[in-house]
């Protein structure tokens, strides 16, 4: 038995799944409470009557850190950067204290610039005057080598509650998203342990023991113990839930587009294979860049409730949503309209429908129906526009090998998996525009508990091996360790293989649930002279992304 | 985030799966560690900056520059092919209003590639930058261009190419050829007869540092730039001056390149040589970036650098001072040398020697330049190599009149295929080649 809960910016829903089989549901509009008590109330209600010893794990996804961070509910954080040479470093100040230090590492991670002791002293001493309880730490290149923030974390001492060290966010090359990540997931470590002590203490108290894991924005899970450290992994899994949702629903292995219709917004997500499309570096969250690994997805301001209106003679729809459909009360003509009107979509007052399409069919100067098709039709015609203009984006990523320029392989859609109210009525008009199959489940009511149920845990590794200077990073796990000069590739696959697999288990994943690939890899001879002098191998794996089990649906 | 004064589109292809030998200076690993620094500052999320991928250049862009011998498929593979579709992707996409500027960072470089291509000189097979030019006039018309090469090494290659087309004013400063390979690139190379005083070097002296090539920029280059008034700058940017590069023996450094880079301002800059992979490039290439996208780069600087200690000797700078105004009074003179020179002489020949270092080729060249008073005049190359092949090549210019053309074409079909073992006509009025 396993249990989903997705905390939407509307809705909680909650189900439980046995066997593959939803056995419980739950969907209920949020109240301004609490999103602890908003939570826990609902999950007690789900899981009343349920005998909670049969739950294996319990996933949730919630907007705790979202929130805290759009909201402005974050701590006070004190920023150590170390900056080095390079671009000028005044932008990254995003802190409440910020102190750019000297000392630097280098691309190759050697220790240019010793730090100043002195300095880490007088910012420590600072930061406590202003009573500045949480800092980050980040070094330029502390991939590479992270020991100047493990140090200053050291020299930092016991003063302060929490203290983000850049390196254990990501392995990923990016100062400037290293600087912003580190300063969120230290802005609002406060906020999420302090949800996530009622959480557990509530589970104590119910005597309950069941394995809680966090959704991620990138459709994975993370435990409860690992999102502690680094919450800024949860941020943003609400559009991650329901792209999971949707990937239960309507299972694939293809290359496929997914759309996610709603009322105001359509969000466009795509599968290569059958698996998530990433965003390439790391979501934004308020304007931050960061480095948190995210499902690749796009909203666009049309919807079934987006306003329609002429203009030179042409149909335009949205971004705007000025109120309900005018079938359904509203001001302005819609999508949701064009459908009811049709009898597409038998719901609200098709009198008004009808009406709300003529006072467009007058100015165009057709017929009532010719309107409404037109309508959705430029419904469709719109997204796929949008749709084309991401794949080109997509399909022009950046390349560095003459094979990958030459040979590399296109994102192409084979399919249209469709979620949201008007997925019904548009499926027939998209599945002419993109001249592909496209598939709606028919209840999608729960899909983002679903997704939040049926997530696996995920979790990627860099590593970097430098045989000439015999050292092994991989900062993200705190690894720094000795290699041989024979280290070869074949070792750096299993040395990051092993990572992974130790860290999956240690969080609580399932032996057999762990499934792990190579993304990349590379292997450079370094040469001095007119000699090899060594090895510069570079490995990207991870715990391949998706769902756990099957739905029987 | 930053946001950069001038759009800036880059194209950053580094060819990590190729090398001339897993030794060789030109080798996977060339621009790795600039990767690295480029992630590592966040160059992609500033805002203005735009990356993208090369096109293929097609075997019709590289004929519009050399004669490939036997023929271009022989010569030239993907790789060279990629770097000179870096390069018109980013001129392209200047041309095109994407971007304000454009960088291509692409290997292999380019710029010792001549007319002739018997295989490898100078790790150059194609002319990355005469491709690209040659391509972008095909699509967007006549240009008046100014070349400005900034390797260390003699562009001996760009120089051949343009050696006789006054559109295309071609500037080097480099390590002295006394001392350097290709061994070329002295003021008396001062163009074809068509195009004298176009084609100006500027020897420097081993261990110039950043005020010695930043003196000649502001008294050699850009009073000529100013006068000169070209649609178009580029920047055939070797980074080998660098004072950690292995191979030379100069003093400037990133800040220097990139002060270069703010002042030259630059519409495309194109990667040529510089082969201190880890202490130059990554630096240099930020500096470049930082300097053509108007942002602030004061803050790049090697990890060894020691300003002091690269400060060139007073010796040296009165040297280039001297220098610098001997370059600039010939150019201001270049109408009366070439009265002096080339006045009422119908036919101008070079004969020349031309070594390939990298392949171990020896060719025997001469060039004829035959003068027309409507166009640029056709020229011919008649060529032989130690290894067995002999060529007569002849070239109808861009500007060439109807006279010309059709003389062009007579050459061609009268010349006997006895002699040689290829014959070849590039006619760039009808953008057409032929070989026999
Ligand atoms: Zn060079
Ligand atoms: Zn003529």
């Amino acid at each position: 038995m396993i249990v989903g809960l997705d905390m939407g910016g509307t809705h909680i829903d909650g189900v439980i799944i046995e066997n593959g089989n939803i056995i419980n549901t739950i969907k209920k509009p949020r109240d301004g409470k609490d999103i602890f008590v908003s939570i826990w109330e609902a999950l007690e209600e789900l899981l009343s009557n349920q005998d909670t010893s049969k739950i294996k794990r319990i996933n949730l996804s919630t907007t705790v850190s979202t929130n805290a961070i759009v909201e402005g509910k974050t701590t006070p954080v004190g920023m150590i950067i170390q900056s080095g040479p390079g671009l000028p470093h005044d932008f990254l100040a995003c802190g409440d204290e910020n102190v750019f230090i000297s000392g630097y590492i280098d691309h190759r991670g050697k220790v240019v610039e010793e730090l100043d002791l002195e300095e880490i002293n007088s910012t420590r001493e600072l930061f406590i005057k202003n009573g500045l309880k949480t800092c980050a730490v980040v070094t330029k290149f502390s991939t590479r080598n992270f020991d100047h923030e493990v140090e200053i974390k050291r020299l930092l001492g016991n003063e302060f509650d929490h203290i983000t060290m850049g390196h254990t966010l990501s392995g990923v090359l990016n100062f400037p998203r290293r600087v912003f990540s580190a300063y969120l997931n230290a802005a609002i470590h406060n906020t999420f342990n302090q949800f996530s002590h009622s959480i557990k203490k509530a589970m104590m108290d119910r005597g309950m023991n069941t394995p809680l894991f966090i959704l991620k924005a990138d459709g994975g899970t993370t435990s409860l113990a690992q999102a502690e450290n680094k919450p800024i992994e949860t941020i943003l899994s609400g559009p991650a839930a329901s792209f999971m949702g949707l990937n239960a629903l309507l299972k694939t292995h293809e290359d496929a587009l997914l759309l996610d219709i709603g009322g105001t917004t359509t969000d466009i997500f795509f599968l290569v294979d059958g698996v998530p499309l990433f965003e390439p570096l790391g979501i934004e969250i308020h304007s931050y860049k960061t480095l948190t690994r995210a499902i690749y997805s796009t909203s666009m301001g049309l919807g079934g409730d987006s306003s329609v209106r002429v203009e030179n003679q042409g149909i335009r729809i949205g971004p705007r949503r000025e109120g309900p459909p005018y079938a359904l009360g509203g001001p302005m003509p819609t999508p949701t309209d064009a459908m009811i009107a049709l009898g597409l979509a038998e719901f609200g007052d098709r009198k008004k429908a009808i009406a709300a399409m003529e006072s467009l069919a007058r100015v165009l100067e057709l017929s009532m129906e010719e309107t409404a098709r037109n309508v959705l039709d430029t419904l469709g015609s719109m997204i796929k526009s949008k749709v084309d203009q991401l794949l080109a984006e997509i399909n022009s990523k950046p390349v560095y090998t003459i094979h990958e320029l030459l040979h590399s392989r296109r994102l192409k859609p084979q399919r249209i998996n469709l979620i949201g109210g008007p997925a019904k009525c548009l499926s027939p008009i998209l599945e002419k525009k993109f001249n592909l199959p496209c598939y709606y489940p028919r209840d999608y009511a729960i899909a983002n508990a679903i997704g939040a149920a049926m997530a696996k845990l995920t979790q990627d590794i860099t590593l970097v091996a430098d045989t000439q200077r015999r050292i092994l990073t991989a900062g993200e796990y705190g690894i720094r360790e000795r290699v041989g000069r024979d280290f070869t590739i074949e070792d750096a696959r299993k040395r990051a293989v092993q990572l992974l697999r130790y860290s999956a288990i240690d969080q609580g994943a399932k032996e057999d649930e762990i499934e792990t690939e190579i993304i990349e890899e590379s292997i450079f001879n370094m040469v001095d002279g007119f000699y090899t002098t060594g090895k510069n191998i570079r490995v990207k794996a991870q715990i391949k992304p998706g769902l756990i089990g099957d739905l029987r649906v | 985030m930053i946001k950069a004064k001038n759009s800036l589109g880059l194209v950053f292809f580094p060819a990590f799966d190729w090398a001339i030998s897993p030794t060789h200076p030109e080798r996977e690993e060339r621009l790795l560690y600039t990767r690295d620094q480029l992630f590592e500052e966040g160059i992609a999320d500033i805002e203005g900056i735009q990356f993208y991928n090369p096109i293929i250049a097609h075997e019709k862009d590289i004929q519009r520059v050399h004669f490939c011998v036997p023929n271009v498929s022989s010569r030239v593979t993907d790789s060279h092919l990629i770097s000179a579709g870096g390069a018109i992707k980013a001129m392209d996409a200047v041309m095109k209003g994407d971007v304000d500027k454009a960088f291509a960072m692409v290997r292999p470089p380019g710029h010792h590639a001549q007319r002739v291509v018997y295989g490898d000189r100078g790790f150059c097979v194609v002319n990355v930058e005469a491709v690209m030019l040659e391509r972008i006039r095909q699509d967007y018309g006549d240009l008046r261009v100014a070349i400005i090469d900034t390797d260390c090494h003699h562009g001996d290659g760009t120089q051949d190419i343009y050696w006789n087309d006054r559109n295309t004013l071609f500037i080097s400063f480099h390590q002295d050829g006394r001392t350097l390979y290709p061994g070329t690139g002295f003021l008396d190379e001062f163009g074809g007869p068509s195009a004298y005083g176009y084609n100006i070097n500027i020897p420097l002296p081993p261990g110039t540092g950043d005020e010695g090539i930043l003196y000649v920029l502001d008294h050699v280059v850009l009073p000529i730039l100013e006068e000169y008034k070209p649609d178009i700058i580029i920047n055939s940017a070797g980074q080998d001056n660098h004072y950690t590069d292995p191979l030379t023996n100069m003093n400037f450094s990133a800040k220097g390149y990139a002060m270069l880079n703010s002042r030259l301002n630059p519409d495309i800059a194109v990667l040529e040589g510089g082969y201190s992979i880890e202490g130059a490039l990554p630096y240099v290439n930020l500096g470049i970036i930082l300097a053509m996208a108007g942002l602030d780069f004061s803050n790049v600087r090697e990890p060894d650098y020691d300003e002091e200690a690269l400060q060139q000797t007073k010796r040296t700078t009165e040297y280039i001072k001297k220098l610098s105004h001997l370059v600039y009074s010939r150019w201001q003179n270049r109408e009366k040398l070439w009265a002096e020179d080339i006045k009422g002489k119908d036919l101008i020949s070079l004969e020349r020697q031309v070594y390939y270092d990298t392949d171990g080729i020896l060719e025997n060249q001469t060039q004829t330049f035959i003068s027309c008073d409507k166009c640029s005049g056709i020229s011919t190359i008649d060529s032989q190599s130690d290894g067995g092949y002999h060529i007569y090549a002849i070239t109808i210019p861009r500007d060439g009149c109807p006279r010309c053309v059709d003389r062009g074409h007579k050459i061609y079909k009268d010349i006997s295929s006895g002699n040689y073992t290829n014959i070849y006509l590039q006619d760039r009025v009808n953008d057409a080649y032929l070989a026999k």
